[in-house]
């Protein structure tokens, strides 16, 4: 499996078709690679257009996008889709064929690679996520953490340097975060993880950045950030009732 | 590729291990079309070479080891469009036929068994590859068989999301039972219309965000084919029999 590569990203800004609201206003960020972040903000602050931005799937407005040095353009956008793993945040939405299997498949046969390794890539992804025995499953028929696992798979067999995943925890139990947060710390590749889930951004990254509004408000470690509850109140964040600070997420 | 179990479309696939079930997709898909054609071609006054067609299509059924009452629970889906030529008989005009106390006309009475019986051969031999091949079976047949890329993908994607739209109509209707609604009587059906709008915005939403997800692994607008798989010859032959036996039974008839 490759390790990461760095994320850069300058001046970017995005407005929707038909609204003159930019939902990201000059973003600059940096993530180094192997690093895992955590993407938090409140609803509507841009976190999942920032993450389309990064696998190309939203078309550039303005500003730059690069990804292991190569920069987001019309000639890189294969390559970059092979470099970065888009999670979505509803696994319905990434598992479209009929078998989980299949659905693994999907990339590496897009990439145009040989049978033989399209399965291996197949098998080593779906255990990758402890999800070999559901290969031949139909995704309807999974549980949402059983859904989350293969949604992951079907970014890791292309091999990607980073991996993007939004709200990864939504509709999740709470064995299911842990299980979840336990698998990305064993993957390589640099994380940009969105979420509202401050528990399981302290689980999993070193690093916090708050976008609100478009822009990147706060960019510090996680620790700090949960412990300054002014901060987090600013930006519509908070941490669950009962929960402390100390506690294992 | 032999689908896996969970695969196999609860609506349509019958589990089994007939002859007909091993043939390959494209193989029966080639000999449905080549049935259907030339059912279609034979003329309505050939009676005979119909019911000898029928009669293979029975055969097939039987090999297939499929159920009567399956075939005829599916068969009742061509009802809404075989119900018009029922009133044929009695709309036509030209020569009339007393039939007791009602006078028909022969030219729709003609009409009328000549829609009746080719939608039912044709809705028939459809079922029995449908009840004998797994779904993604069937779109793999269909893209060896060269059918365009765009029509493969619609036919997978209904039946994809066919059971995701199904769920999400029923927690629509949850919704409305939660709070108080009891349709009984049509006059009350004014929010399941307008939950069918909410749905196709819905299921329109979904379409973008699927394709979203299928763009950001690559995808160009080809489905990729990961496990070609040729037939044989004889394979062809053999699924194409009942379109020969048809094809000889009307040059039979027609030089009788």
């Amino acid at each position: 499996m490759t390790a990461g590569a760095s994320i850069e990203i300058t001046g970017l800004s995005f407005a929707y078709p038909g609204s003159s609201r930019p939902v990201l206003d000059q973003l600059d960020m940096v993530v180094p690679a192997g690093e895992r972040v955590a993407i938090l903000g409140p609803n509507g602050s841009g976190k999942t257009t920032l993450a389309l931005h990064l696998n190309g799937v939203l078309p550039l407005q303005a500003g730059t996008v690069s990804v292991g040095g190569l920069p987001l353009g019309h000639e890189t956008l294969g390559e970059i889709r092979r470099k970065v793993g888009l999670v979505f945040q509803d696994a319905n939405d990434q598992l479209f064929m009929h078998t989980v299997g299949e659905d693994v498949a999907f990339g590496p046969a897009n990439l145009g690679l040989p049978r033989d390794e399209i399965e291996q890539r197949v098998t080593s992804a779906l255990s990758a996520v402890s999800a070999t025995h559901l290969a031949d499953t139909t995704p309807h028929h999974l549980s949402g953490g059983e859904k989350r696992r293969a949604a992951i798979a079907t970014v890791l067999s292309m091999d990607p340097d980073v991996l993007v995943l939004d709200e990864p925890t939504s509709g999740l139990d709470p064995v299911g975060r842990h299980e979840l947060a336990d698998l990305l710390a064993t993957l390589p590749q640099t994380q940009v993880i969105i979420t509202h889930d401050l528990p399981f951004a302290l689980a999993t990254c070193t690093r916090a950045v708050v976008l609100d509004d478009g822009h990147m408000c706060v960019d510090t470690d996680v620790e700090t950030l949960l412990d300054d509850s002014e901060l987090l109140a600013a930006h519509r964040l908070a941490l669950p009732y009962g929960y402390r600070r100390t506690d294992t997420p | 590729m032999t689908a896996p179990h969970s695969l196999q479309h609860r609506h349509l696939h019958q589990h089994g291990s007939s002859r007909i079930h091993q043939f390959t997709p494209q193989a029966k898909l080639a000999g449905l079309f080549a049935f259907v054609i030339v059912v279609a071609l034979t003329p309505r006054e050939a009676v005979v070479a119909l019911l000898l067609d029928a009669c293979v299509l029975a055969i097939v059924v039987a090999t297939a080891r499929l159920r009567p009452g399956l075939v005829l629970g599916r068969l009742a889906a061509i009802l809404p469009f075989i119900t018009f030529a029922f009133f044929l008989p009695f709309v036509g005009d030209g020569e009339q036929v007393d039939v007791g106390p009602v006078a028909l006309s022969v030219d729709g009475l003609w009409a009328s068994w000549n829609i009746i019986a080719k939608a039912t051969m044709g809705a028939t031999a459809s079922i029995i590859v449908t009840a004998t091949t797994p779904i993604p079976d069937l779109l793999a047949g269909l893209t060896r068989l060269r059918v365009p890329n765009a029509i493969v993908g619609i036919i997978g994607f209904m039946f994809r999301y066919l059971d995701l739209i199904v769920d999400e109509l029923a927690r629509m209707r949850r919704a409305m039972v939660a709070r108080g609604h009891d349709p009984r009587w049509l006059w009350q059906a004014r929010p399941i219309a307008s939950s069918a709008g909410a749905l196709f915005v819905r299921t329109y939403e979904r379409g973008e965000r699927v394709h979203d997800a299928m763009a950001a692994r690559g995808f160009t607008g080809a489905m990729p084919e990961i496990e070609p798989q040729t037939s044989a010859r004889s394979e062809f032959l053999l699924a194409l029999m009942p379109a020969l036996l048809a094809a000889l039974i009307l040059g039979g008839v027609t030089l009788v």
